[in-house]
């Protein structure tokens, strides 16, 4: 990436839920900054945060969950002036922002449009809201959007119900809608997950192709890493509400340094060896009700070392643009060699 | 979708035809009383004679056959022998209906105009004071009897309008009583399910997205929940208006309205048998096409229910 704009900055976030008066640590202490134009991809399992983090960039959160420390400052907007997202409070300063500045595609097309309403209209409200235009030439607008996503003769389809559309037609029309708010940032919460594997690629592609199209800075949250593979540029990996490492696709692909990267990595079937029983992670991811002590992941790291379970790692960079906490890269840690799977990986790719 | 209401409106007729018939049927088996006014005064030859001339001692297909083809080609129900002896049935009920149907339409129309916007109200501010204020005004109209309720309306609002305990369907002054105490209870069930189908409505990813993109809550409330939280609803809507025949038997007689409350129990108390049969084809109608409507308004509303291909869904 030799554009180096930074678009949105997160410093230290923390996100707490009220659970019926016990508080979970959702978010611990994420720093990240997002670059113009760039696709970050963001993997992690389950309840790893991935989805709560970046809702934070909307204000999106359930009622029950703030940010509790730390700042997010957003730089994409057009007059040049800096915007601190996690001081914004009321509904009112944030419809500037949802939509016109960031937008979300979600996980399931099948549920996320209004079945009542044309898909048309629900691109058509989209154009009214964040551009301006009203009556023909936000109908021609919407129009246009659908031709982009690659909808065969948009006229018609235009005047038709979420219904007569397939799963991956559905997410094409979200995507449209997406567009249609003209955002800088772009958040796709899983968008290929709940479609079959061809339309998957489809749809990814669909993705890469309006980046350029329309200038795009997209955030990719995934939990297959074949995805991640195909079209980030800089691959995040969370674990219990952290990133512990980061770095181009490149780097996070084939010098993995974070033992939970390993261990991820190896869990994909496509690097196992046939005849092998596919690798697991051991145990279960720490509870974030009580607070975590040293490394999240160290109860799970048959390589942890006596300090991960005292003291949370700071990152440690393996190059200027890849960076992981753990105490592993410390250099006064032991040498640990990675798992046989990532050596092949670092040798020949998959 | 055409076909598929001509196939409706061709079954419904059918079933109503049934129904009259089974009813028919089965009233001849009550005891021949009902069809003299002084039964015990006369002997069994007169009995006999008075059965005779109203064709009563033909055999039953004769007399369905008879009874149908006198009410298709004049629209003639038989006259009432006991609620009032030798008038017309279909007369008695043409003096009744008016006024019940249009006490309870204009009850039903209140219900709604109140109804539906505290629902609304409610559910967009769920649990703050408006959701609180309305759970506490639907919990009352509906857990307190509604005898209760309407009595002190009675009392007080007489009083108040400076209006006269019965009822003058001239003025309108004493329209406005009835009509509250009628639409109340139907304000509780509308503001009721409209919020709580709203609030299911809220919940759904669809939601999510409007708000992603940028609507504001009161634009999600009306754009986008508020239709789709009528669905379930709006089915109950021609029923609710066409079951005003009924009247409705405690409010009509509070203030002596000259409606159609409580008229079938009468009849039925009283052995009159032609007027039991008469309105007893009155509600089947209603209630048939009150069915037809509320599917045909579903469709209407919903593009995702079709008529043609999920036939019979209900």
């Amino acid at each position: 990436m030799e554009n180096k704009d930074v678009i949105l900055r997160a410093q230290n976030v923390n996100v707490k839920f009220d659970l019926r008066g016990k508080m979970l640590h959702a978010i611990r202490g994420i720093d990240l900054e997002i670059y113009k134009g760039e696709v970050l991809a963001i993997v992690g399992e389950s309840g790893s945060g991935k989805s709560v983090f970046t809702k934070t960039f909307m204000g999106l959160l359930d009622a029950n969950g703030k940010i509790t420390d730390g700042t997010i400052d957003y730089f994409g907007k057009d007059d040049g002036t800096p915007l601190r997202l996690s001081d914004l409070k009321k509904e009112k300063d944030w419809l500037k922002v949802r939509g016109h500045e960031v937008a979300m595609i979600m996980q399931d097309p099948m549920t996320s449009l209004n079945p009542l309403k044309t898909v048309g209209d629900q691109i058509y409200e989209a154009v009214v809201l964040h551009q301006g235009l009203r009556g023909k030439e936000a109908k021609a607008k919407a129009v246009e959007y659908l031709r982009d996503v690659g909808i065969q003769e948009p006229e018609r389809r235009y005047k038709q119900y979420p219904h007569e559309f397939s799963g991956g037609m559905r997410q094409r029309v979200v995507i449209a809608i997406a567009l249609a708010c003209s955002p800088k940032i772009l958040i796709c919460d899983e968008p290929t997950t709940a479609l079959d594997v061809t339309i998957q690629a489809q749809i990814l592609n669909l993705l890469k192709e309006m980046r350029v199209k329309y200038n795009l800075t997209i955030v990719l949250i995934t939990h297959d890493l074949g995805v991640v593979a195909n079209v980030a540029d800089r691959v995040a990996v969370m674990y219990a509400g952290d990133i512990v490492e980061i770095g181009t696709a490149e780097e996070v692909y084939y010098d993995p340094r974070h033992p939970y990267t390993w261990a991820l990595l190896s869990s994909m079937p496509q690097v196992g060896v046939k005849g092998e029983d596919l690798f697991n992670i051991h145990g279960t991811p720490p509870n974030l009700f009580q607070p975590i002590q040293g490394d999240a992941f160290a109860p799970r790291n048959p390589n942890a070392l006596k300090i991960d379970f005292v003291k949370r790692p700071p990152y440690f960079e393996a190059s200027p643009t890849h960076k992981a906490k753990t105490w592993l890269m410390d250099p006064r840690a032991p040498k640990v060699d990675p798992p046989a799977v990532v050596e092949k990986l670092r040798k020949g790719g998959l | 979708m055409l076909k598929y209401l001509a196939k409706r409106i061709g079954r419904s007729i059918v079933t109503l035809f049934i129904v009259v018939t089974i009813v028919f049927c089965l009233l001849r088996l009550m005891p021949v009383e009902g069809y003299f006014a002084n039964y015990e005064k006369m002997s069994e030859v007169q009995i006999q004679a008075g059965l005779q001339s109203m064709g009563l001692l033909d055999p039953l297909p004769v007399q369905v056959f008879n009874f149908w083809k006198g009410l298709l080609t004049e629209g003639d129900l038989g006259v009432s022998h006991v609620y009032r002896q030798n008038v017309p049935v279909k007369d008695i009920l043409m003096q009744k209906l008016p006024i019940s149907v249009q006490m309870g339409a204009l009850g039903l129309c209140v219900a709604l105009l109140f109804g539906l916007p505290l629902g609304m109200l409610m559910a967009r501010f769920k649990g703050r004071w408006p959701d609180k204020v309305g759970t506490a005004l639907i919990v009352l109209i509906q857990a307190v009897p509604a005898a209760v309720y309407y009595l002190y309306i009675q009392m007080y609002g007489t009083s108040l309008l400076n209006v006269g305990l019965l009822f003058n369907e001239r003025k309108w002054q004493y329209w406005i009583l009835p009509v509250l105490s009628m639409s109340l209870v139907n304000i509780a069930f509308y503001a009721m399910w409209l919020r709580r189908y709203m609030v299911d409505e809220s919940n759904k990813d669809y939601v999510r997205l409007a708000r992603a993109k940028g609507v504001s809550e009161n634009g999600i409330a009306f754009k986008h929940i508020f239709r789709n939280a009528m669905v379930p609803l709006i089915q109950y809507i021609p029923s609710g208006f066409l079951n005003t025949v009924v009247g409705s038997i405690y409010i009509e007689s509070l203030y002596s309205i000259p409606g159609m409350g409580g008229l079938l129990v009468t009849c039925v108390q009283k052995h009159d048998n032609t007027m039991v049969q008469g309105i007893v084809l009155l509600y089947a109608c209603v209630g048939i096409v009150g069915l037809i409507l509320g599917d045909l308004l579903m469709v209407l509303v919903d593009p995702r229910i079709s008529f043609g291909k999920k036939e019979g869904g209900r």
